[in-house]
């Protein structure tokens, strides 16, 4: 089979040659199959969130290479990648356009990837689309679809990002720890969404966490970075048994002895 | 003191009105321009100042030669683009900041306007047929056509702005302003798009500075100076007094961009008004300046103010609960 995502020996380093050198991604590999919902921690600096803005394009790698279904796509800018992906970030101010309305940020992200020209920026079908797709989300934004999004709640906001993500059912859904910055009762809802959507459109997803608990109940692979390298990938049953206690082992294994950060503990 | 207000005479202010209102809609052509910067893309572009004078300058000149004033303005409007297209990619290709490329921009465009016109000053023949606008046509018997017809142009130019900020690329100018980040995620190509918006708003600029130079009579290569400043505060003066009203309506946007055209008017009735207060005419940029400080700082001091009579004593002395 074919696979969705293809990385190969990924390398960056951020400040080269300065004070501030950081190896951020050291060799990194990784296949993902079409389907896989992948979930991957590690310690601040592992390379986590640094792996996906790798694949988002935000900058560009050192050497290496990404192909998205076959596409090579390491050489593409960050705005012709967005074909291929839908991306939710950790902070929710990230993924919305404030000062537009909530339909209008469903019709901009309709448009992932096609040529805008001078057609209207949102037609009336849309409109009606977007208030079923909103009901869907059970938070009563079908009533509010010519609000501000500046107005609504992180929470509110993160569930929107992850609608538009998946509007044009992206190869690859990118969570960059979208839920850190919520309270626990809005992050669990979250979560609840974004597995809801990545199981009603089959996608490939890849979501980086602090929190064990979640890496190992979603998804149905777990990789562990650390130091800019995949240390540690499980899957299936093997991922399904696991628990918090044999990934801080394995933390601990790695970091030769040195304890898991503080969040990665709390976490527990 | 007596003989100061003795001398204040209020037909001569009255007067003045239809003129102030005219410049107002003229510029506030320009300033439509500094709003789609300024607000909507979120760009601090001083270019401005060199595209106003580019406009009258090549309006100036075409005229001279022989075409139609109104054809002219096609020309002069073009010629804005091109000067927005300098700068956006000066800013998108070169990689200068915004502020900078613009004003690199403004520069090199005074000596383009030198080149155009060959001397700091062209007129218009007295007896030139055909004007869009002009001073003569405001104490004439039948001056409310020409308001009639400013109208009827500035109207229009708030359909075409309104249309354009609905379409798929004004969507995605507005998303581009308000968060880049969001934007490229969405496959805008953030840099296109703000040489579009530079464009679009130069091009307002340079149709302005046509019509101002029709207006006036001739084109002055310094005619642009502070123009900026006078978009600023027609724009400014325009949501500090229409923000309210605008918001929550059907078409809100398209009252928002007709009340520019009220703030450059009002602005220049400002402007009147204390020239005829006998405040002598080299202080007016400065007044101009300060105008567009006060409105400026007074949202922010607001918010200021306002959180700190929320936080109370809380907002810098936090007591440590531990401390003894």
């Amino acid at each position: 089979m074919a696979y969705m995502l293809e990385i190969h020996n990924l390398h960056k380093t951020f400040n080269k040659g300065t004070i501030n050198e950081k190896i951020a991604l050291n060799g990194v590999n990784l296949q993902l199959n079409p389907g896989d919902f992948v979930t991957i921690i590690g310690g601040n600096g592992a390379g986590k969130s640094t792996t996906l803005n790798a694949i988002a394009g935000v900058w560009p790698i050192d050497l290496g290479s990404i192909i998205i279904d076959g596409t090579d796509i390491t050489n593409l800018p960050e705005h012709k990648r967005a074909a291929y992906l839908g991306r939710v970030f950790q902070d929710p101010m990230t993924g919305t356009a404030a000062t537009m309305s909530i339909e209008e940020n469903l019709a901009i992200a309709a448009r992932r990837g096609e040529r805008r020209g001078a057609r209207w920026g949102i037609t009336k079908k849309e409109r009606k689309d977007y208030k079923e797709l909103l009901s869907e989300l059970n938070l009563g934004l079908e009533e509010r679809l010519t609000s501000k999004v500046g107005l609504l709640s992180g929470g509110q906001r993160q569930a929107i990002t992850l609608l538009m993500a998946a509007l044009k059912e992206p190869k690859l859904l990118l969570l960059d720890e979208h839920t850190a910055a919520l309270d626990p009762k809005t992050a669990a809802r979250v979560l609840e969404i974004s597995d809801q959507i990545i199981g009603e459109h089959h996608l490939t997803a890849m979501m980086v966490t602090h929190n064990m608990k979640d890496a190992i109940t979603h998804g149905n692979r777990l990789i562990m970075m650390h130091e800019g390298r995949i240390i540690y990938d499980v899957e299936g049953e093997a991922k399904k048994k696991l628990k918090v206690a044999d990934l801080l082992k394995k933390f601990e294994e790695a970091s030769g002895g040195e304890f898991a950060n503080d969040r990665m503990m709390l976490a527990n | 003191m007596t003989a100061y207000l003795a001398a204040l005479d209020p037909a001569k202010l009255i007067g003045a009105l239809p003129g102030n209102v005219a410049q107002g809609l003229i510029w506030g052509v320009m300033a439509l321009g500094v709003y789609i910067t300024f607000r909507i893309l979120d760009f601090p572009d001083l270019t401005v100042d060199g595209t106003l004078a580019m406009g009258g300058a090549v309006a100036v000149m075409m005229i001279q030669k022989g075409m139609h004033p109104a054809l002219v303005l096609i020309f002069a409007t073009a010629a804005g683009m091109l000067g927005g297209l300098a700068t956006g990619i000066l800013h998108t290709v070169l990689g200068i900041p915004g502020i900078l490329a613009s004003i690199l921009t403004q520069i090199s465009l005074y000596s383009v306007n030198l080149r155009i016109m060959g001397k700091a000053n062209q007129s218009i023949a007295i007896g030139q047929k055909g004007l869009v606008a002009s001073i003569r046509f405001v104490s004439a018997d039948d001056s409310y056509l020409f308001f009639l017809k400013l109208i009827v142009i500035c109207l229009a130019l708030v359909a075409v702005v309104y249309w354009m900020f609905g379409t798929e690329i004004g969507s995605a100018i507005r998303a581009t302003g308000c968060n880049e980040q969001m934007a490229r995620a969405q496959g805008i190509n953030t840099n296109v798009i703000k040489v579009i918006a530079l464009m679009i708003s130069n091009g307002l600029v340079g149709l302005s500075g046509g019509i101002y130079a029709q207006y006036q009579g001739s084109a002055d290569v310094n005619s642009g100076r502070g123009a900026i400043v006078i978009g600023l505060a027609a724009v400014i003066i325009s949501e500090v007094i229409f923000g309210k009203l605008c918001a929550g309506r059907k078409i809100a946007f398209a009252y928002t961009l007709a009340a520019v055209f009220v703030g450059a008017i009002l602005y220049y009735i400002t402007y009147a008004f204390v020239l005829w207060l006998k405040m002598p005419s080299e202080y007016m940029k400065l007044f101009s300046a300060i105008v567009v400080a006060v409105f400026l700082a007074i949202p922010y001091l607001k918010e200021k103010y306002t959180v700190r009579l929320r936080r109370g004593n809380y907002g810098l002395y936090v007591r440590n609960p531990q401390s003894p």
